[in-house]
């Protein structure tokens, strides 16, 4: 096994030309258990770490650039605000010591249907910023960069480099079925953003189906009828967006759960997170 | 490979690394420190908890050569020579511990907690140490453990002080 310590950008993308089969480590929450378990035996692992502009955020033409490093514990201490939905997934990744690891480019890198970052990136419309030495440049909206259980948009020469996000305009929620409050994997996962300026509610499914996926005939629905001047929703509304997401999901049973107890909790934390971002949007409102 | 790191405040290097091998198994393997424990080898029970440039990450799942040029510090640097570090102490005084398979993981995530909150809240201590299972204790000693620490710290006066 190659063992490949690139220092800046520009050595990452030569180093992957060279060797695509290298597979990326940046926290190891993923690639070391499968070697710790011998489920995977890469001819090469590329180490990010030494690349430290892959740990930075900023605000670029008014959209946060997350680099692909960048480990939950600061996206939870320092993007809350703009990023509140994926701050609340990655308050749930694992335990503290996985998430000062643990990264969304990690998490999009392994492209697991369970991933928590997942929904809000799909809620939020998010861009992701990918790079190889001889093509270039690609940004690939989060919805179309998942394309099958484990399977993701990257060329082998490719790597991620950044997830762009526009800051919130109006409340946004995560929820996540799993068995404890630490260390799990999750059962299904729900977010929800609300774009107040586009009159628009953007949705996010995580492990009810082969990839990460929104609810587009959900979003489709409050598009069409949601009375953005209405302080109450409409329950008949909540219950149609709930079946409407329940039925976007296309789940299995697995060792986590059954595939219809994953469409029911889907509904259930659809018409949930629905609600309490639309009393946050009028709660703000009133303020 | 050859792989070196600052452990504890001293410089050490390790020979014949394998590209896949973990930080853990180089620390426990190669270089004589076995207080971290090899269990789960998948970030699940955070009894292989150690400092990676002053911030506790699970050792199984750092990759050795990833730690290369890097501060590593596990229990065996908590103590200062024969005085133990408050949360040490408070552990032993607690009897928050039974086997002690979990107590070396515990110990550097818990002091880890009472360097950056001084007066932490029990929700706080329970999520700080969420990722650190304990199969003997049910946790409540433990508890107990952290609590005395963080007083005796807020307070400047170490068990033995």
């Amino acid at each position: 096994m190659d063992f490949l310590r690139p220092t800046t950008w520009a050595e990452a993308l030569a180093a992957k030309a060279d060797q695509p089969e290298a597979v990326p480590i940046q926290g190891g929450t993923d690639v070391m258990v499968e070697i710790n378990f011998d489920v995977r035996r890469p001819v090469a692992l590329l180490d990010l770490n030494q690349v430290a502009e892959l740990r930075r955020w900023d605000v670029v033409d008014g959209v946060c650039r997350v680099g692909a490093g960048v480990p939950y514990t600061t996206i939870i201490e320092e993007l809350g605000g703009p990023l509140p939905g994926l701050a609340q997934a990655s308050r749930t990744v694992g335990s503290p010591q996985i998430r000062n690891r643990g990264s969304v480019g990690g998490n999009l890198g392994a492209a697991s249907p369970a991933g928590d970052s997942h929904p809000p990136l799909l809620a939020t419309d998010a861009v992701i910023e990918v790079e190889s030495r001889d093509r270039g440049v690609r940004m690939i909206p989060a919805a179309e960069f998942y394309l099958g259980v484990k399977r993701n948009a990257l060329h082998p020469d490719e790597l991620i480099r950044a997830v762009h996000v526009k800051p919130a305009t109006g409340p946004q929620y995560f929820s996540k079925v799993g068995t404890r409050n630490a260390m799990v994997i999750a059962v299904c996962s729900f977010a929800v953003a609300l774009h107040p300026d586009e009159r628009r509610v953007g949705t996010g499914i995580g492990s009810a189906a082969p990839t990460p996926r929104r609810a587009l005939e959900a979003e489709e629905l409050l598009a069409r009828e949601l009375d953005w001047d209405a302080p109450a929703l409409d329950p008949a509304l909540v219950r149609r967006f709930g079946r409407l997401c329940a039925a976007a999901a296309a789940p299995i049973d697995d060792v986590r759960g059954t595939a219809e107890y994953r469409v029911h909790a889907i509904d259930v934390m659809a018409r949930r997170t629905l609600t309490w971002a639309w009393n946050d949007h009028f709660g703000r409102r009133a303020a | 490979m050859r792989v070196t790191f600052t452990v504890n405040g001293r410089e050490e290097s390790a020979d014949g690394v394998w590209e896949g091998e973990s930080l853990l198994y180089v620390l426990r393997e190669r270089l004589g420190l076995p207080g971290s424990k090899n269990a789960c080898e998948q970030g699940e029970c955070g009894s292989c908890t150690v400092y990676l440039d002053g911030v506790p990450v699970c050792s199984c799942l750092v990759a050795a050569g990833q730690a290369e040029g890097r501060r590593v510090r596990t229990v065996e640097g908590l103590a200062e020579g024969d005085r133990l570090d408050p949360v040490q102490e408070a552990f032993v005084e607690c009897g928050a511990v039974q086997c002690g398979f979990c107590t070396p993981g515990l110990l550097v995530q818990a002091h880890d907690l009472l360097e950056r909150v001084e007066r932490p809240s029990d929700a706080e201590i329970r999520e700080a140490l969420a990722g650190n299972l304990c199969r003997c204790t049910g946790y409540e000693k433990i508890l107990d453990a952290v609590r005395l620490a963080a007083e005796r710290k807020a307070s400047g006066k170490g068990a033995a002080g």
